[in-house]
């Protein structure tokens, strides 16, 4: 066992694998949005609006996602209504 | 423009070694005999005759091209170290607008007449500058350090290759990527302090090009305006002619990964 394996074996997970490890999580995160149609934002944006016209809701209460599970994509539309 | 080969060298984060790159490929590419330019895309930060060694040469640059204040020829900086190799120099203005499309695909068309290849040296950052310099190529070499910042930008820039290139907008056969790893230290990625070059392959998922390790003969290189390509006995130029060799699609092992048993006298000499 090498000077350099010794280092290695102790404890915690190296700084290197972190780095890693959080590379793979935003880069497939932002890779999947860069895959969004053009539209989507627009879309989003104006159901936001059709249901801030019926229930007086703030714009962070509506949260409207896209996911994309092999062939079939789920358009979820979270709206946080007002307590009264 | 079917004749030259055009190759943008890119990376979204800058001081990765873009320029440092663009200078010795586009030497090592000139040296097997190829007609070559490097054109210096980073306007107002012009940096690429400072590395080559030409910034007392330069007269007209890229934008006095584009706005046909001076003609390709007088333009056109050759090297004088190197056969077969020219430099087009950026334009100093504060412009950000002074490149256009149409300008640049004019000077492009006019370069590949001549030149085997068109090596494109692109700024910093997604912006206007850094998609001119990349819309019209047909291979991407992105530079890339192992650390976060970086790789995650690279992964960025290769978005933008895949979306907003010319062959992207046409629908044909799109831009062929190369990773190429900068500023690697063999000894920190054995202590699990860097990120190891299978680590950067396997996020980004593109052909690895060439593995440069850091070393003291790129600075001096560019303290003497000397492309560090030349400088054949350090382990940076020996891997940067590496690299050209297989962007010539020859197979070259990778080396200098290993971590050197420094001697005493190495040690003394800074070797």
């Amino acid at each position: 066992m090498g000077i350099f394996d010794y280092f290695k074996s102790k404890g915690e997970p190296s700084s290197a694998s972190v780095a890693k490890d959080r590379l793979q999580i935003i880069v497939a995160h932002e890779r999947s949005k860069r895959k969004q149609p053009d539209y989507l934002p627009q879309m989003q944006q104006e159901i936001i609006d059709v249901i801030r016209k019926y229930v007086k809701v703030g714009s962070e209460d509506v949260q409207i996602q896209l996911e994309n599970i092999e062939d079939c994509s789920i358009l979820e539309v979270n709206v946080t209504l007002p307590d009264n | 423009m079917a004749l030259a080969k055009i190759i943008v060298v890119t990376s979204g984060k800058g001081g990765v070694g873009k320029t440092t790159s663009s200078a010795a490929i586009g030497t090592g590419i000139a040296l097997k005999g190829f007609k070559t330019v490097i054109i210096d895309f980073d306007v107002g930060l012009r940096n690429l005759d400072l590395i080559m060694g030409c910034e007392r040469r330069v007269v007209y640059d890229f934008v006095n091209v584009i706005n046909k204040e001076a003609t390709l020829s007088q333009a056109l900086i050759k090297d004088k170290r190197t056969k077969d190799l020219y430099i087009l120099p950026a334009s100093q203005t504060r412009d950000k607008d002074a490149l256009t499309q149409e300008g640049v695909q004019g000077v492009l068309e006019e370069l590949a007449k001549e030149f085997d290849y068109i090596i494109c040296d692109s700024p910093a950052g997604i912006e206007k500058g850094a998609q001119m310099a990349l819309y019209f190529a047909d291979a991407a070499i992105v530079v890339t350090n192992p650390e976060v910042s970086s790789v995650r930008d690279s992964d960025r820039i290769l978005g933008i290759l895949q979306s907003k290139s010319r062959r992207a907008e046409e629908g044909k056969e799109p831009i062929e990527e190369f990773l190429l790893l900068t500023r690697y230290h063999p000894e920190r990625v054995a202590l699990g302090e860097m990120l190891s070059v299978s680590d950067v392959e396997d996020i980004l998922a593109i052909p690895l090009l060439g593995v440069i390790p850091e070393s003291e003969a790129v600075l001096k290189a560019s303290n003497q305006g000397t492309p560090v390509i030349l400088d054949t006995e350090s382990e940076a130029g020996l891997a940067y002619m590496d690299a050209v060799d297989r962007l010539m699609g020859e197979e070259r092992p990778l080396r200098f990964l290993e971590i050197q048993k420094k001697g005493f006298f190495k040690r003394l000499l800074g070797g």
